[in-house]
């Protein structure tokens, strides 16, 4: 569990995190969204006691990080792929943390053979490439088996054989009752990984909610209609609070109105329908619909008028 | 694929302890090159030059002046190495720490240990430890080869003469204490080649700078540095090798501002740590 409460991070003028507030929950994959820049790594770095926050607060069951008694074998965290004395092997990289938190040696050969670097576990890890890396950087996270894990852009670097087993690895560490953080700049990723967001632009948190809920909020939610008699149902739709845009090919493709109000519209006026397709916005276009707002809202901030202000819906 | 069932495993009791960070920074002390390659650095400065000093000490023996063989010292002679040796001893001492900043390895290991203090006391311990055996087995055979050099050609020193073996230990002291101080120097600075150019500075450049002032001004100054208090450790006469015939600190007098230097960087340091995000 993870509990951060106003986090604020400053770098000379500019807020890196700005009041963060969102948990972490056990037992559940938390993906962790906000386009580069916006404060995700930053937010990670002060969750793991790395950064000092110059406002606010951020525990990890219950303390904070700098008062946990065995850090590694309560939090794991992939930070940056490049964590690693080039010079050293990954066994005795491995080898050297474990030892802090009086783990076994076992446990070391363990993950080595569970992310796949047994077989070049004396080589220095200067030589390794990118995805081999992070698999270390993997390692070394698992190294305490502990029950709050975060990964900074995990994916980075990895073959698609690589993702896939990141991605099943989150999913089965969450199954296991641990609270897992992962940071992406890939909506499409976290679609597919997540089961709740924490969604953060300009270091402001912009949603803290389920996947499906933050996509179903999203107003690029549209249906579409294909009628022979389109206008009398435009004007019915519009009448009732939906926004009709017709496409070339002649279907209606309308917003804030349900498939099922459509439906019955269309029942009430006797127009036949050929097609009434709900279409769920994509992960991807409700985090850019939502990061754009907030880009605006602050561009809108710094150089506000009244006049501009008042122009907007 | 990980070995918990969703009960997560219980925590042990107690907490992270200094003997885990201590043997953690063992285990990355003797597990990258570049600590044996300045080591070596270390034994072939301080002892080859060492021989070329008692080699070219006991060929001029015969044509020295009257003065010169007054102020002979053969002990000195023999540790000339030392200061150079110092060199090597320095960037170990800079990439104890420094290479954890220069590689982001820092991060995993404040993960690992959150307080930097536990962090920098088990470096300098582990450091210190390994500097002080090398330096002090450095400085004895230094000293032994050095003699064995001279015997016959010039004078020479036993163990058992007057301040000798004083001198001999003060060597490896010397090399010891200063490479702690590049430790906290790197703590401080946490690049790599910035540190290392300060530590040369300092040990190097800086006597370079002060011979040049007059001894009025240059003397007060130039016996607080570490070269110069180096010289005169190993020496069984106050004025070690740096000259001008104005006496330098004596051996505790010395060695106890080593320890200042050295504390003060770890301290400056370890507070930096504290205050600076990594």
């Amino acid at each position: 569990m993870i509990e951060a409460r106003g986090l604020t991070k400053r770098y000379g003028d500019t807020l890196a995190v700005d009041g963060l507030s969102f948990d972490v929950r056990p037992g559940l994959v938390t993906g962790f969204l906000g386009p580069n820049g916006s404060g995700k790594s930053t937010t990670m770095r002060m969750v793991m006691g790395l950064d000092r926050p110059d406002g606010g607060s951020v525990k990890v069951g219950g303390r904070r990080y700098h008062d946990l008694p065995w850090p590694l074998r309560e939090v794991g965290g992939l930070l940056e792929s490049k964590a690693v004395h080039p010079g050293r092997s990954a066994y005795n990289h491995l080898w050297a943390l474990a030892q802090t938190n009086d783990i076994a040696a076992a446990r070391v050969h363990e993950l080595l053979e569970v992310v796949g670097l047994a077989a070049v576990a004396r080589k220095r890890a200067g030589k390794f490439s990118l995805g081999m890396t992070q698999r270390l950087g993997i390692a070394a996270a698992l190294l305490g088996d502990p029950g709050v894990l975060l990964f900074d852009e995990p994916i980075n670097g990895l073959d698609p054989e690589g993702i896939l087993w990141v991605r099943t690895l989150l999913k089965r560490l969450a199954s296991e009752g641990r609270a897992v953080f992962v940071s992406s700049h890939l909506m499409s990723e976290m679609a597919l990984t997540a089961d709740h967001l924490v969604v953060i632009g300009r270091g402001k948190l912009i949603a803290d909610q389920p996947v499906a809920d933050f996509v179903a909020q999203s107003s690029r939610a549209s249906v579409r209609v294909r009628t022979p008699k389109p206008d009398p149902l435009i004007a019915a739709m519009t009448e009732a609070g939906g926004r009709v845009h017709s496409e070339p090919d002649g279907a209606l493709v309308v917003n804030g109105l349900a498939a099922a109000a459509i439906g019955d519209l269309a029942a009430g006026l006797g127009i036949a329908l050929h097609e009434l397709a709900p279409h769920a916005a994509s992960l991807e276009e409700a985090f850019m619909e939502l990061t754009h707002e907030s880009v605006e809202f602050r561009a809108e901030d710094v150089g506000s008028t009244p006049a501009v202000a008042e122009g907007r819906p | 694929m990980v070995a918990t069932a969703p009960a997560l495993r219980a925590l042990p009791s107690g907490r992270y302890r200094f003997s885990g960070a201590l043997r953690s920074e063992w285990t990355k002390i003797r597990t990258v090159r570049s600590t044996a390659w300045c080591l070596l650095a270390t034994v072939v400065a301080g002892i080859g030059i060492g021989i070329l000093a008692s080699a070219s000490e006991a060929s001029r023996w015969r044509n020295g002046g009257v003065i010169d063989k007054l102020l002979f010292d053969p002990t000195s002679v023999s540790l000339t190495g030392l200061i150079f040796g110092q060199l090597a001893m320095g960037v170990l001492g800079v990439l104890t720490m420094s290479a954890e900043y220069g590689s982001g390895s820092i991060r995993a290991t404040l993960a690992a240990i959150p307080r930097r203090p536990v962090v920098l006391g088990a470096k300098a311990v582990v450091f210190g430890v390994v500097a002080f055996v090398v330096s002090e087995a450095v400085s004895f055979a230094a000293f032994f080869v050095g003699q064995a050099i001279m015997a016959g050609s010039a004078p020479t020193a036993t163990l058992s003469d007057h301040d000798v073996l004083r001198a001999v230990i003060g060597g490896g002291l010397f090399l010891t204490l200063l490479g702690l101080f590049a430790l906290g120097l790197a703590t401080i600075i946490r690049h790599t080649a910035g540190s290392i150019s300060t530590f040369v500075a300092i040990l190097l450049i800086l006597p370079l700078v002060d011979s040049a002032f007059p001894a009025k001004i240059g003397w007060p100054i130039g016996r607080y540095l570490p070269a110069t208090i180096g010289s005169a450790m190993t020496s069984t006469t106050l004025q070690g090798a740096h000259a001008d015939f104005l006496p330098s600190f004596p051996f505790w007098h010395g060695f106890a501002l080593l320890c200042a230097y050295a504390v003060g960087a770890l301290v400056i340091g370890g507070l930096l740590m504290v205050r600076r995000d990594p």
